[in-house]
């Protein structure tokens, strides 16, 4: 898949040792930096280099991070951000890819929601904050309904577009045949459909993560976002970058699970995915 | 039908959901405190707030453009350079996995501590926000050429420099083109996003303080031009990149 040049064909086993070699550091070169760079970082710190207050060590941070666990703040702030985030994320897909087939399917709906959709997916939605604020109040049903709103665009387009580009002849022989529309949906169009649709579920989730720590920063209410804010409030660095760590441990697992997760359901299909 | 009529038939749905806005809250269904109606708001933009938001507005403009003018150029040498050279890809490729799947919010409160609540502290957060969506599709557009063009350039005896230029950055463009369309959606998020926890002006900042003051139809307003400028920044681009796609095969 890298681009390199093409082998010399009288230095072929050279060249099969140097691309044994070149693949190996490939996949040891990035932990290899990682830890040079917090080893530098470590280092930095500890001959105060970069103030402690800018930069804590990396030590610092992590015996941070087992204070947290050890009192149980970390459990709680990580278990109610997922929970906003999770339910949020839930909500937008299942009323997302019900929305999405209807359109896909009914005309007149196609006519209503065409416009509305697709002025509505560019707009930055976290702008409406605000106004979530506003009507829900201050609690779980506004940060919910905000990572809602941000996500559900996303999933509706992209299950339109699924159950749309699904094959006609498809469709079409599975009605000759009989099948009842119930059958056509469940056993045509959905999985035909599914490997777009989760790719559209792929790409809203890390938007309910980002919606969902903006509202605990702004509202409270516990949280990662919530603790961060406090943190660099009262100036905790240590706290702040813990925090960092956390909320980027969080992204990637999910993200991984995700990935795992259409593995797991979409295995029959061809490989592919978010990256595409 | 006729453009025009296409055109009004698209429009349609949107103008009842004005007009249900304006009856909604006209009629008192809704109490104008939690909902004032869309004529109230499109005032604001001729009464005495205009000048106020259309300068904040501006002012968080000018710093989303500065951050994405920093942002495509690193973004794209970043990606291509990382798809191209071995060590390049050793010590930047780790960075960008650990950078990638972090939401790029929680980064707001270390730019306030590191670089303060005004400028620098948002448009490098922009800034990095933007970067990474940028880096990620350079380096994909770069590593899915067909290894024959690369052959056929170098075989004709072109310099690296010259693949570089002449076909590398061609053939990854369109994937490029969506890695910076990703990039604005994200950067109208985190200018909006950072001037809402913190910030001392700028719209996101002008809508907190009007919501806490209770001026609602200001508030609307500042929410519906901001959404507009994500709308109309994102058409634009868009249009843009068809044209510079135009001519072109697939």
């Amino acid at each position: 898949m890298t681009l390199r040049k093409a082998p010399a064909a009288s230095s072929a086993g050279s060249a099969v040792q140097s691309e044994i070699w070149r693949r190996r550091v490939d996949f040891w070169g990035p932990f290899v930096t990682i830890a040079i760079l917090l080893a530098i970082w470590e280092a930095a710190s500890q001959m105060r280099l970069v103030t402690p207050f800018l930069l804590p060590a990396v030590s610092t941070v992590l015996a941070r991070i087992a204070t947290d666990f050890a009192s149980g703040k970390l459990l709680i702030d990580v278990g109610m951000t997922l929970y906003r985030t999770l339910a949020g994320f839930g909500i937008a897909a299942i009323c997302g890819v019900i929305l999405g087939l209807l359109i896909a399917r009914v005309a007149g709906l196609r006519w209503f929601f065409d416009p509305v959709v697709s002025a509505g997916l560019p707009i930055p939605k976290i702008a409406l904050m605000p106004v979530f604020m506003l009507w829900f109040g201050l609690f779980d049903a506004s940060k919910i309904a905000m990572v809602v709103f941000s996500a559900i665009f996303q999933i509706i387009i992209a299950t339109w577009w699924a159950a749309h580009s699904v094959e006609k002849e498809l469709v079409w022989s599975a009605r000759s045949l009989g099948a009842s529309e119930r059958q056509i949906l469940f056993e045509v169009t959905l999985p035909a459909a599914a490997p777009q649709i989760f790719t559209g579920l792929q790409v809203a989730f890390p938007l309910c993560l980002i919606v969902t720590l903006v509202t605990e920063m702004l509202m409270g209410g516990e949280g990662i976002g919530d603790t961060m804010l406090q943190n660099a409030r009262y100036v905790d660095s240590p706290g702040l970058f813990a925090g960092i760590f956390i909320i980027g441990a969080v992204g990637y697992i999910c993200i991984a699970l995700l990935e795992w997760l259409r593995r797991r359901l979409l295995g029959w299909q061809a490989a592919g995915g978010a990256s595409e | 039908m006729s453009a025009a009529a296409s055109l009004f038939s698209r429009a349609a749905p949107l103008l009842i959901l004005a007009a249900l806005w304006e009856f909604v809250a006209r009629a008192g269904i809704v109490s104008p405190g939690a909902l004032p109606a869309l004529s109230s708001v499109l005032a604001v933009f001729a009464g005495e707030f205009s000048r106020e938001l259309f300068y904040h507005t501006w002012l968080s403009l000018v710093r989303g453009a500065i951050a994405m003018a920093f942002a495509i150029p690193f973004g794209i040498a970043a990606g291509i350079l990382i798809a191209w050279y071995l060590p390049v890809r050793v010590v930047l490729n780790p960075l960008l996995q650990c950078l990638y799947p972090m939401p790029k919010v929680a980064l707001i409160p270390l730019t306030i501590i590191w670089l303060g609540i005004g400028n620098l502290s948002k448009i490098s957060l922009i800034f990095v926000g933007a970067l990474v969506p940028i880096v990620m599709s350079a380096y994909q557009g770069a590593r899915s050429i067909e290894q024959t063009l690369l052959w056929t350039a170098r075989s004709l005896g072109a310099r690296e420099s010259e693949v570089l230029r002449e076909v590398l950055l061609p053939a990854a463009l369109p994937e490029i083109l969506n890695g910076v369309r990703t990039a604005l959606a994200l950067a109208f998020i985190l200018i909006v996003a950072g001037e809402f926890v913190i910030a001392n002006n700028g719209v996101g900042n002008l809508i907190n303080l009007w919501g806490q003051a209770g001026q609602y139809p200001a508030m609307f307003a500042g929410v519906l031009l901001i959404s507009a400028a994500g709308f109309a920044v994102d058409r634009a681009f868009v249009a843009l990149s068809s044209r510079m796609l135009a001519g072109r095969q697939s």
